[in-house]
């Protein structure tokens, strides 16, 4: 028996969905190993104890809970030294991170002030013995390493999508924390948090991503992939690094070995061929659909479906076709 | 300033990986490696602020076997001053060995900056950076896309899911550096000339004991053949009808 830590990532006021697969994460592996209690911790500006809760119906026996004023943005050393004191006094097996910008940023943080090591981008975990064997890919996802951890507690952050967050009629008692430093004596602080189109689907949680390239031959024609991505509901816009890198897309949205991961339940190629840095990025999702117009591209190797012609008039069918089967659910 | 940047030797991932007979590592024949995408993006950025500041040195830091010595000086050919080879006979998955090898190498160095790529493509993990920061105590912004120092203060952007970050830091501080902070010079014919004659010092690496051992490396699961489903919008109803009774996804 033993107790597992979660990190319950936020922003602002609001918990993040891989915030709650982490707590849900953290509930499987501590009845694996016999039944210990899970421990969340969150932190986050007044508003964020209104969704401890939230956290103990997913699987948290106890919501430790650090609000105050000066965190509405993320503040890697407060959330740094809180999360390493208290996982440092609560003698636990593990503690569980997400693959995000904020859990890559903080599990190696905590896990180098621990003394252990860490693992980010976790597939699977289970408990072996005296260790904590977990999935990770390397090689841009083309090797696939199983790798034992020995140190205690075994740090590791989970990859989004890969746990589904579930949840019970619990609700975990409450325990207020107070934060291990003062926010306004950071060294690094966050000046301003811009957030993008407010109510976008992030990449890394939606079920759909729709995801345009060159194909699409003009920034004005991503309106294609956006409006089949509304014809969803719950779908995301990415491209590829091409697309990013001339502009007609920033970043952010870029999917591939340099840019973010996505697996979602479904991914849709809008005028991609699919070079292998793209590949690295969405190789995982569960169903890949295909719309090219050259027959040999690669894409159409990794697709489960696939559909060949002029992106400009498949794409408009689709999305009406897809508006249409929705209107029937 | 001084500024460090800690740089890895990685292969080129546009191959297909074969496992070695260990079944631990990946077999190296045939594969052609240089340095990590993001640590020549770090080179870059490194290089770009000892231009604007007159007087400052970069030293490019690589953990390794003496083949890290070719990275080591592709660093010095785009510009960097020095290389430092931090000797060992593999580089090991444990971020934190590496992390400890490094801050015992950086502590004692004075550097105003210490930059890293914001992860390797072949471990994938994204530790070094950030643990080196802690295990120095040093001020940490990772995975950076925008970049402006000021005296001793620095102002930096973090892309986020969906949203951006903008940061402030003091210096000395640890920088992991994300794609879309600049383009990576290519080393002219002058620069790998005098990439020769720069210094390259040669220490042993002090690891630390490593906390993951890799138990099985495994080429992933296949995914089963796909099919075109037709041509053109006449395929799409075939398609909607797949989507919704074969996949099960709308």
């Amino acid at each position: 028996m033993a107790n597992v830590f979660a990190f319950v990532e936020s922003r602002g006021a609001e918990l993040r969905k891989v915030g709650l697969e982490a707590t849900t994460a953290a509930r499987m592996l501590a009845d694996a190993s016999g039944g210990g209690e899970v421990h969340a911790l969150v932190i986050g500006p007044p508003g964020i104890a209104a969704k401890a809760p939230q956290i103990g119906q997913h699987g948290a026996d106890v919501v430790l809970v650090v609000e105050h004023a000066d965190l509405a943005s993320y503040s890697p050393e407060v959330a740094t030294a809180t999360a390493a004191g208290r996982i440092k006094s609560g003698g636990y097996r593990a503690a569980i991170f997400s693959t995000s910008a904020q859990g890559r940023d903080l599990a190696p943080r905590v896990a180098a002030r621990l003394g252990v090591s860490v693992v980010t981008d976790v597939l699977a975990f289970e408990v072996d013995g005296g260790a904590i064997v977990v999935r990770h890919p390397v090689n841009i996802g083309k090797v696939i390493a199983t790798l034992a951890m020995s140190g205690t507690p075994a740090v590791f952050a989970m990859r989004p999508n890969v746990i589904a967050p579930a949840q019970s009629a619990k609700a975990g008692r409450v325990e207020n924390v107070q934060p291990a430093v003062d926010p306004k004596s950071t060294r690094v602080k966050v000046k301003e948090t811009k957030q993008g189109t407010s109510g976008k689907l992030d990449l890394a949680e939606a079920p759909v991503v729709v995801a345009g390239g060159r194909g699409l031959k003009a920034a004005e024609n991503f309106k294609l992939v956006e409006d089949l991505a509304a014809a969803f509901g719950n779908a995301a816009v990415g491209a590829t690094r091409a697309v990013t890198d001339d502009g007609w897309r920033p970043h952010s949205d870029q999917i591939g070995q340099t840019g973010r991961l996505v697996s979602p339940e479904l991914y849709i190629a809008v005028g991609i061929s699919g070079a292998v840095q793209h590949l690295a990025g969405m190789r995982t999702s569960k169903t890949i659909v295909a719309v090219n117009k050259d027959k040999d591209a690669p894409i159409f190797k990794i697709a489960d479906y696939g559909i060949v012609g002029d992106v400009f008039e498949i794409v408009p069918a689709l999305t009406a076709a897809v508006r249409e089967a929705k209107k029937h659910h | 300033m001084k500024i460090a940047v800690c740089i890895k030797r990685v292969p080129d991932m546009d191959v297909r990986f074969r496992i070695g007979s260990d079944s631990t590592s990946v077999d190296e024949t045939g594969l052609k490696f240089d340095i990590n995408d993001f640590d020549a993006w770090a080179v870059e950025a490194a290089l770009q602020l000892k231009e604007k500041n007159a007087g400052s040195e970069v030293t490019a830091i690589s953990l390794g076997p003496d083949v890290v010595q070719e990275t080591i000086r592709k660093a010095l050919s785009m510009g960097a001053d020095r290389g430092v080879q931090l000797k060992a006979d593999k580089v090991p998955f444990d971020g934190l060995a590496i992390a400890t090898a490094l801050a015992a190498e950086l502590k004692p160095g004075g550097y105003d900056l210490i930059l890293f790529g914001k992860m390797s493509p072949d471990s994938s993990n994204g530790a070094v950076g950030p643990m080196t920061a802690e295990l120095m105590d040093l001020p940490c912004v990772t995975a950076i896309s925008s970049l402006e120092i000021a005296g001793a203060k620095g102002t930096a952007k973090r892309e986020l899911e969906g949203a951006q970050e903008i940061v402030e830091f003091p210096l000395p501080a640890v920088l992991t550096i994300d794609e879309g902070l600049n383009t990576a010079r290519y080393p002219s014919l002058k620069g790998i000339m005098a990439a020769k004659k720069k210094p390259l010092e040669v220490k042993p690496a002090q690891l630390a004991e490593p906390q993951i051992t890799v138990r099985k490396l495994e080429l992933p699961a296949e995914r089963k053949a796909g099919r075109i489903v037709g041509e053109g919008a006449a395929a799409v109803p075939e398609l909607i009808k797949l989507l919704q009774t074969e996949a099960k996804v709308l």
